[in-house]
């Protein structure tokens, strides 16, 4: 009968080869599915999308990036988010920012 | 053989057959390790490619975004305001959209409509999501029908569907020609949703947002980085959100191995105390145990991982896509690209293996340093 260390060893040496081969496998699927991802790309360019199709229910969740100041209190000041996304969707980060930076601040000719 | 690597080897032979006499315990421990490596390496994967997978794909979207606010809401853009903006220095094309949305009762869904050029889509035929159509039931020269806003009814030719490939960006979208757009939502003459900008170099993007702002003061200009950092953020809090939840399992199992890791059995003193009565030194012990702690976290490491990688590339993240698909009518069905990253890989290992080998060492180290006898009787 093999020693349990023998076994270990077949064992672990089994797990660390699948482990390797998830990683060369990363990298061929990878290549395989760049093709799809460069047509979703020229889509993104010919169509002038901003944001991923996740979630429909709200425009605001629907195109996050576009979201306007307000549209987490569309309904009046300080409503509460009807949609079940919003707790899955953190606002966007130049939402959350001061936005003053884009707001002209001189006068003087840019 | 080596006479260190014999000895290694005698003192693995040990600890597996120690490890086998308590079989269910340990299978058990071993299964809950890896479980956990294979929830926490799903979630790292699937985030991860998700988060790469929109990095590269919105990077080809408009430089800028010009949206008009009116009273704090998202207001059409007038005429003549394309013309103002056509005077900024830097910009290289400028182009009016009309997009928006429409809530479709059939199946309970919005979709996002798009217009397009004449040459694109004819006037009375539309492209379709490939979600969308599943949806609906629609093949290639169908025809449906939309009710407007207006309360008229609109009968369209589905005169090409967009590729299954890209349903991940274009699930829920109706393009249609700028006509039909116009007549469907009774949009006024000259207006636009909003304005896509190509500026030539990018470092002139955001003197270019400045001056907007600036000539155009009730105006919004969304750059692409502010969308490509809206996915980042967005991908980070959800992987927060499933890891807050996951947070009791983590900490259940925290305890479960601190207790069977740091909580020596009695038995476990006896053994210790015979192996040092017979001649063990208390660096044999403490490799043995080391060896234990060793091979069951890498065993569930490399397990937990393996089932995670074909658990979100091969099956789309089953577990999670009822976390990610809330509400949505129209999910998209999509498969991921893989990125496997180094630095990934290696925090999950050492935050999977290094803490229980630890969590074993420290309580052997004290039952190994006491004296035999105290520690039989």
């Amino acid at each position: 009968m093999p020693r349990p260390s023998a076994l270990a060893g077949v064992v672990l040496g089994v797990a660390a080869l699948a482990f390797a081969v998830s990683l060369l496998d990363a990298a061929r699927l990878s290549d395989a599915r760049q093709p799809a991802r460069d047509e979703r790309r020229a889509l993104v360019d010919k169509l002038g999308l901003t944001d991923l199709a996740l979630f429909t229910e709200a425009r605001y969740t629907r195109h996050p990036s576009q979201a306007d100041l307000h549209s987490a209190l569309q309904d009046h000041p300080a409503a509460f988010d009807h949609f079940p996304t919003g707790a899955l969707l953190a606002p966007p980060p130049h939402l959350t920012a001061p936005y003053a930076s884009l707001a002209g601040k001189t006068a003087s000719p840019d | 053989m080596h006479p260190w690597l014999e000895k290694q080897r005698h003192l693995i032979d040990f600890t597996l057959a120690a490890l086998a006499r308590r079989k269910a315990k340990n299978i058990g421990l071993l299964a809950a390790y890896a479980l956990l490596v294979f929830v926490l390496a799903s979630l790292a994967l699937f985030t991860q490619a998700l988060r790469k997978e929109a990095g590269f794909v919105l990077a080809a979207s408009p430089e800028v975004i010009v949206q008009r606010m009116v009273a704090g809401r998202h207001d059409l853009i007038p005429p003549g305001y394309l013309d103002k903006i056509g005077r900024l220095r830097g910009v290289q094309k400028k182009e009016g959209r009309l997009w928006g949305y429409y809530y479709d009762p059939v199946v309970s869904a919005n979709y996002t409509f798009m217009a397009r050029p004449a040459e694109e889509v004819a006037s009375g035929s539309i492209m379709l999501g490939a979600t969308l159509a599943r949806a609906r039931g629609l093949q290639l020269g169908n025809l449906i029908s939309f009710r407007s806003y207006a309360g008229k009814l609109f009968s369209f030719k589905v005169a090409a569907l967009l590729s299954p490939d890209s349903e991940l960006l274009a699930a829920d979208l109706v393009l249609l020609s700028e006509e039909d757009f116009r007549a469907f939502f009774d949009y006024p003459a000259g207006h636009y949703t909003d304005i896509a900008l190509s500026v030539a170099n990018p470092q002139e993007v955001r003197n270019i947002a400045a001056k907007l702002a600036n000539a155009l003061p009730d105006s919004r200009p969304i750059l692409r980085e502010e969308v490509l950092r809206t996915y980042q953020s967005i991908f980070d809090w959800r992987e927060g959100i499933v890891l807050t939840v996951l947070a009791g399992a983590i900490l259940a199992f925290a305890l479960l191995a601190w207790d069977k890791a740091s909580g020596l059995s009695a038995e476990e003193k006896r053994e210790i105390g015979i192996l040092k009565a017979i001649g063990w030194e208390t660096g044999d012990v403490i490799r043995m145990k080391l060896w234990e702690g060793v091979l069951v976290s890498l065993s569930a490491f490399l397990l937990g991982f393996v089932a995670a990688y074909i658990h979100v590339f091969y099956f789309g993240a089953a577990i999670f896509k009822p976390v990610l698909q809330g509400w949505a009518v129209l999910y998209p069905s999509f498969t991921l690209v893989p990125a496997v990253d180094g630095l990934q890989i290696a925090t999950l290992a050492f935050f999977t293996i290094f803490p229980y080998s630890a969590a074993v060492l420290v309580p052997i180290w004290r039952a190994a340093t006491t004296d035999p006898d105290a520690v039989m009787r």
